[in-house]
């Protein structure tokens, strides 16, 4: 390892990080004592700690790092990202937080069967948040992996998935959801500070967001002539990879038109294609928010519904002001950081983040405390989000697998020690799992877990919390059928994908031309078949919702014999107590 | 009087009761969620149809990508309150009718 090549204040600030990550674990393990504590925070968490917190949660490595390199490589398209990652809290909010909050059960797959009377389908809802919960923690682990070699050049890969995920793993095991809380709230502010003050400071010094973006113009001269009047901070010539002005600028851009353009289609043929994409890319991201299990068990640890209600209103406006950011750096990233585009993964634009507040000078003292704030950022934001997902995983072991299934008589202080078990067997597999992505790419893999949510979770809790004609099978059909199908049609994308790239890397290196295999000629002949397969959630989610109505209707003679009871629960105002009453007749009949 | 936790034939308990609750609660709903997908689905329709329109420049930023960008996120913001004030006035109000109802019946 050369240790010349180490900035002193990246090495700092996010050691930092690291120190006040553990040492806050430790200080809350002290304080966290019932098992209560351990699942739902003892459900005491006050609105601002549980907003900071969701946020801090949700705030993982692709959007602290991931968004502003996809808006530097494909422009407004990628937009879309941040603006639904933020507003599928609405949707959250408008239908699902209020009935699951007063439903009260610890977990999804508490729900799941506290909502059909069925064993049965609490497995299957284990099974998917496991299953979820490891597609999204890979992609976390790359980035820790990614980030911890930018700051210790020539660290093999593993050791960053290794060491972040051993002082996660350790913090979950000591202070379980309590010792999180706390600090992802504060991991939620130190990614705020990261990520919009090296903004205003690159912004006072390189002229406002809108000027910036005004650099970009078709219409005007090419850059070199305008630098005259720009004055001293002109814009960069861009390099042959990048893509034109008007491309980048404007809706329906590289990467939405990118089917279209492999099947050679025009540029008036492709447009329509593009419009179905961004639609359908609008569903996935908005209802896989609303879906995301990691996420929804947080409602849990309001105190009341009327608190949910406002967590979900500050979490949309934390968000919803980080979100403003990252593009910027994309903005900002393309005029005066081009040759980023001429390399890829995280060599290239995903890493602008990181790398952009060096822009400031080689010895500039400001730059460097700038560059190691957003590195202590990216820390910040694969090490909570991570966390959050070891959380739910846990719990899905611990309270679901072991408390419900394997032992259902096991004291609370078993139930305790059986937590801290499963936080390591699990954080240690998602370690393994985390070494074995390193080739892969960040959003393939986070845009798996959001279509898989999108078109499982999301069609279940909608509509088991507004339709009274549910049944265990018409749920599970819906759900496995929508879930399975949108995995189905991204691994296909994905992994033809990289077999072609693959395939192109070899043939150059042999000098021969790659001959594309059948699948991806398929792919160019059917540019609509290509973009409904690679963005599935705008016919995979109303499947999924059809099949449950369709199964429902077929098997109306299961509907839960209490199903007037369940809603009531679910909908009726706390103050009227019928959730306790729910829970003393469910005992009353040896439930 | 508190009512026999068994006895389901009061009125919170009532077909009636929660046929209107989730009504009520559901056009609540619907209703921000149309505010809310007029934009969300209708700007692609307007970069799509109305594109050199949505190129106009505001501020240096084309209008698409300050509304996208930007103002989309204070308009969430604004559906957001709305739905929260709403729907704690509507609990309240329904719990207020239903206490009403249950002792007319008792």
């Amino acid at each position: 390892m050369d240790f010349s090549q180490i900035n002193p204040w990246i090495l700092a600030l996010s050691s930092i990080t690291v120190v006040i990550t553990i040492w806050m674990g430790f200080r809350s393990a002290k304080t966290s004592k019932s098992a209560s504590d351990f699942f739902v925070a003892g459900r005491s968490v006050s609105v601002g700690w549980n907003a900071s917190a969701i946020s801090g949660e949700y705030l993982s490595a692709a959007s602290f790092m991931g968004i502003a390199g996809m808006v530097m490589s494909a422009g407004y398209d990628a937009l879309w990202y941040p603006v639904c990652y933020a507003c599928g809290y609405l949707f959250l909010l408008l239908f699902i937080a209020g009935p699951l909050r007063r439903f009260g059960a610890y977990t999804i797959p508490d729900f799941a069967e506290g909502r059909f009377d069925s064993p049965l389908f609490r497995r299957i809802a284990v099974c998917f948040v496991l299953f979820i919960g490891f597609f999204y923690t890979m992609p976390q682990m790359k980035g820790a992996g990614v980030t911890l070699s930018y700051i210790l050049p020539g660290l093999p890969y593993w050791v960053g998935v290794v060491v972040v995920g051993a002082v996660i793993t350790l913090n979950v095991a000591l202070g379980g959801m309590k010792g999180i809380t706390l600090v992802q709230a504060v991991q939620y502010w130190i990614k705020m500070f990261a990520i919009s003050l090296p903004i205003f400071v690159l912004l006072s010094v390189y002229g406002g967001y809108g000027k910036n973006l005004s650099l970009n113009d078709a219409a005007a001269p090419p850059a070199i002539e305008r630098s005259v009047d720009a004055g001293e901070h002109a814009r960069k010539p861009l390099p042959e990879k990048a893509p034109k002005d008007e491309q980048w600028l404007e809706p329906f851009g590289p990467l939405t038109t990118k089917a279209a353009k492999a099947a050679g289609l025009s540029q008036e043929e492709s447009r329509p294609l593009s419009l179905i994409y961004t639609y359908s890319l609008i569903i996935a991201l908005v209802c896989g928010t609303a879906g995301l299990p990691h996420i929804l068990v947080r409602f849990y640890t309001n105190p009341d519904g009327v608190a949910a209600k406002k967590t979900t209103m500050w979490v949309m406006i934390l968000i919803g002001i980080f979100y403003v950011f990252p593009p910027v750096f994309g903005v900002l990233g393309r005029n005066f950081m081009p040759e980023l585009y001429n390399a890829t993964g995280s060599k290239g634009p995903d890493k602008v983040v990181l790398e952009l507040p060096t822009l400031l000078g080689k010895g500039n003292i400001l730059g460097s405390v700038l560059s190691g704030i957003t590195c202590a950022g990216a820390f910040a934001a694969f090490m909570s989000t991570f966390s959050g997902l070891l959380v739910s995983m846990t719990s899905a072991v611990a309270h679901d697998i072991y408390g419900r299934m394997l032992k259902p008589d096991s004291t609370p202080a078993q139930r305790m020690r059986m937590f801290k078990i499963a936080a390591i067997v699990v954080g240690g597999l998602a370690m393994l799992l985390g070494t074995q992505v390193e080739l892969l790419d960040i959003n393939f893999m986070v845009g798996q877990a959001f279509a898989i949510a999108a078109a499982s979770y999301f069609p279940l809790l909608f509509m088991s919390a507004w339709w009274r004609g549910m049944t265990m099978r018409g749920a599970a059909t819906g759900m496995l059928g929508g879930g399975i199908l949108a995995l189905a049609c991204v691994t296909l994308t994905s992994v033809s994908d990289i077999i072609a790239k693959n395939g192109q890397a070899a043939a150059l290196k042999a000098g021969t031309t790659w001959s594309p295999n059948a699948l991806s000629i398929f792919w160019q002949e059917n540019p609509l078949l290509r973009i409904l397969a690679e963005q599935p959630a705008i016919w995979t989610v109303p499947t999924a919702i059809l099949l449950m109505i369709i199964v429902s209707k077929a098997t109306r003679s299961q509907v839960p014999s209490d199903a007037r009871m369940k809603m009531l629960v679910l909908h009726a105002p706390e103050a009227l107590g019928l959730k306790q009453e729910y829970i003393q007749e469910q005992q009353g009949h040896g439930h | 009087m508190q009512p026999d936790p068994q006895d389901h034939q009061d009125f919170i308990h009532s077909e009636e009761f929660l046929q209107g609750l989730m009504k009520r609660q559901l056009r609540l709903s619907i209703a921000c969620a149309m505010a809310f997908l007029l934009l969300l689905l209708g700007l692609p329709l307007l970069n799509y149809f109305a594109p050199s329109f949505m190129a106009q420049r505001i501020g240096g930023f084309t209008l698409s990508w300050l509304v996208l960008g930007v103002l989309f996120f204070p308009y969430v913001w604004i559906i957001a309150r709305w739905f929260i004030t709403r729907s704690m006035a509507l609990e309240n109000a329904e719990v207020k009718f239903a206490e009403e109802n249950q002792q007319k019946n008792s």
